[in-house]
């Protein structure tokens, strides 16, 4: 559960106000046009951006003012998601201890983490090495691997093609399921919402919707501004 | 290939490029040959000094490029994670030494810490700044700030999502360093190193001025003492070879290790960096901050002071300040627009083959301009000093030569600043101008002069300053007869007229920046008519 209360932040050419509740857990697809601070809303909860004014509870705890680290987040990029000079091990040990000094059991719980998401014999490899859909993945054991009980995706499949991003989703709806995860997922295509989302919520001119079931969302007749966006 | 309409914008700068190398190859090999003929072979005492002035050379280089560098990168680093008020005039300061005449800097550090400067009114013991000091002070007031700001572009290039997953790793200053930061430091520093220690082995102006004797001579000021003073072109020839072999060594260690390049550092700090150091102590960030900008902004401080005491009523009265400065500007103008006009086909037919995938072709027009680089205008200088000597008529070719060697000196970067520029035009305009049959000179008009104003404006501008504050090829053509203003500042001052000296100093850069400031008003005032 994500509560965002009368959030509101403000720079001198564009202006965002939140104020709605994240059901959790579940996979919240966020949709709407560019522009419409999709990516505000997902910084808002990442605390990479401090809001001037309102309140942001997760699972009940008032976390508005801490440091992303210290908030029960993790978040995947569309890119730069991993360090060119690391291997995949390294780059997933990260998100258990962020200097690296793990212990023997550590390193072989980074294996498990990286051979469930299917990387058995690519923990050496450094990214240039390995494909998109493989880069996520060690995103994503290095998220796997923090086990934190929020996950939020900044359009993180959008660089794939068809094939590669239906498997990348659908690797996403098993963690969620797996670690009882409340998923934020921002994204421009109504189809990856209808694969995997439980609740949709449509952003746009800085305001986000209330959240709804994927079935009604997409229920005909759809809200104005979101049929005109689709 | 080209399509049908493209043949004459195809051609042109073909036949303008190879103008250009022709052009090119005309100023340097005659005095290259010269270099060569002249050589009546070396004995015993030459090849001892030879060595010592090479071990100098080296010696002093290694030593500036080294301290330049290691404060350079705990002051880039310093500055990268901290946002604080003045750090935008910080950045432009950093960026002065490098566009001060080097005639200038050494008067400005005199000024502060010669015999008579201003810390040693208050502190009498501070050691001579004449030999070893004066040359790493000099070639580390240029180079410290230089270092901090090519390793500030480095860190830049992080990507801003890299510095998020820090935040929300929750790194340590140390693990930020060592997953972060470090990688990209291992990867810049050879190119930086390398460029800097390039900087000090050809340095000229400061070793004349602040070294000489045979305990602080480099190969670069020996070549220049054999010729005007001694006469030896044997030597100058053995050292010339040591010289160019030396460079040699060096460009091709920098062609594996290019420096980072960019236009400029970004002024303000990404919040992401700032909000992960707001934690840390920032008392020793701020110590070495504040430290480098007095060690680069009192001595500017100290020349102008000392400037603006010149006995202005005097010195503006006399005929040979306006005649020295009509000349600078002449030169200078010259030159700039000869080094714009011979780089700018070279780097279009280069950029041209190139993105056709004609990459060794390519080189046929690009490798000229850094070989170049090879030949440091003292080396130029020299050839042509050994052409002309032995003719009466010398004098009269004198400015023509000073145009031209200041020209090719300037070629490098101008070729550098336009490729930039030129690669963006030929990859997004060639495609649409070659489908619509937009060729030769309708395509200069109408789309490469509106789009490459800016750059053609910045890489004049260069060329300019270059060319107005340089020394090094007017120490040798430099008579009672052609007088340059950077000539005149070291006459002064060889005349121990300090006072005189940091008067015209002053004068040189005012009407540096005056120029500066004409050259973009005229790019502006015609963009306002567009």
């Amino acid at each position: 559960m994500i509560d965002l209360e009368d959030v509101q932040w403000t720079t001198e050419d564009f202006n965002v106000r939140f104020s709605l509740s994240f059901p959790g857990p579940g996979i919240i697809g966020i949709i709407g046009p560019s522009g419409g601070g999709k990516s505000t809303l997902l910084n808002i909860v990442a605390g990479f951006t401090d809001p001037q004014s309102g309140r942001i509870r997760i699972n009940g705890n008032d976390v508005t003012g801490l440091a992303p680290s210290e908030r029960p987040v993790s978040i995947l990029f569309q890119e730069h998601n991993l360090f060119a000079h690391l291997d995949a091990a390294k780059n997933a040990a990260l998100g258990l201890k962020p200097d690296l000094s793990l212990d023997k059991a550590e390193w072989r719980e980074v294996d498990a983490a990286l051979a469930r998401l299917g990387l058995q014999g690519r923990e050496t490899h450094r990214p240039a090495e390995l494909s998109g859909g493989e880069r996520q993945r060690v995103a994503l054991a290095r998220i796997l691997l923090r086990k934190k009980p929020i996950l939020l995706l900044d359009e993180p499949f959008s660089g794939l093609g068809p094939r590669l991003r239906r498997d990348m989703l659908e690797v996403v709806r098993k963690l969620q399921q797996d670690l009882d995860l409340t998923v934020l997922m921002v994204s421009h295509d109504p189809d990856d919402l209808k694969a995997i989302a439980t609740h949709a919520v449509f952003v746009a001119d800085g305001t986000a919707s209330t959240p709804q079931t994927i079935d009604r969302f997409f229920a005909t007749p759809l809200q104005p501004r979101l049929a005109e966006y689709l | 290939m080209a399509s049908q309409h493209g043949s004459i914008g195809k051609n042109w700068p073909s036949a303008g490029a190879l103008l250009a190398l022709a052009v090119l190859a005309l100023i340097a090999l005659p005095a290259l040959v010269a270099l060569g003929w002249s050589s009546p072979g070396m004995g015993s005492t030459s090849a001892s000094f030879l060595w010592q002035a090479a071990s100098f050379t080296l010696f002093q280089a290694v030593l500036s490029t080294l301290i330049s560098v290691v404060l350079g990168v705990l002051l880039a680093r310093a500055i990268s994670r901290r946002q604080f008020f003045g750090r935008g005039f910080l950045l432009r300061l950093f960026a002065l030494p490098q566009g001060l005449p080097a005639l200038v800097a050494v008067l400005a550090l005199v000024s502060l810490y010669g015999r008579a400067g201003f810390i040693s009114r208050f502190w009498p013991e501070l050691p001579s700044i004449y030999g070893l000091n004066g040359i790493l002070l000099a070639h580390v007031f240029f180079n410290l700030p230089y270092a901090a700001l090519l390793t500030l572009i480095a860190l830049q290039q992080v990507p801003r999502e890299q510095w998020r997953l820090a935040q929300m790793l929750g790194m340590s200053e140390r693990a930020i360093f060592r997953v972060i930061e470090w990688p990209v430091l291992q990867n810049a520093l050879p190119g930086i190193a390398g460029l800097i220690f390039m900087l000090c082995v050809t340095s000229f102006t400061i070793v004349l001025t602040l070294g000489g004797g045979p305990a602080a001579t480099t190969l670069e000021l020996a070549i220049y003492q054999a010729l005007r003073f001694d006469y030896d072109p044997g030597l100058a020839l053995a050292l010339a070879m040591g010289q160019i072999g030396l460079c040699a060594l060096l460009l091709s260690f920098l062609a594996k290790f290019r420096p980072p390049f960019a236009e400029t550092a970004r002024l303000s700090l990404g919040p992401e960096r700032a909000s992960l150091s707001r934690s840390g102590n920032p008392v020793p960030d701020m110590i070495i901050i504040i430290l480098s900008a007095l060690f680069i902004l009192l001595p500017i401080l100290s020349v102008i002071l000392s400037g603006l005491t010149a006995d202005f009523s005097r010195l503006l009265t006399e005929r040979i300040l306006w005649r020295a400065i009509a000349t600078s500007g002449g030169i200078a103008f010259t030159a700039a627009l000869i080094a714009v006009l011979i780089a700018y086909p070279l780097a279009l037919a280069a950029i041209r083959l190139e993105s056709k995938g004609a990459v060794k072709k390519a080189r046929i027009f690009e490798a000229p301009v850094e070989l170049t680089l090879l030949l440091p205008p003292v080396l130029l200088g020299a050839g042509w000093f050994l052409i002309l000597m032995p003719s009466t008529s010398s004098v009269g070719y004198a400015p023509v030569l000073i145009v031209l060697i200041n020209a090719i000196m300037a070629l490098p970067f101008v070729y550098r600043s336009l490729a930039v520029s030129l690669r963006r035009l030929v990859a997004h305009e060639d495609p649409l101008c070659e489908s619509l049959g937009i060729a030769g000179w309708s395509r200069f008009s109408l789309i490469d002069w509106p789009i490459l104003k800016p750059a053609f404006r910045a890489a004049f501008t260069f060329a300019f300053l270059l060319s107005f504050g340089d020394f090094g090829v007017i120490a040798f053509f430099g008579s009672d007869s052609i007088v340059t203003l950077p000539f005149l500042i070291y006459q002064r001052l060889g005349s121990y007229r300090t006072d005189d000296a940091a008067g015209i100093a002053l004068v040189l850069a005012v009407f540096s920046i005056l120029m500066t400031q004409a050259f973009s008003a005229f790019g502006r005032k015609e963009h306002a008519h567009d």
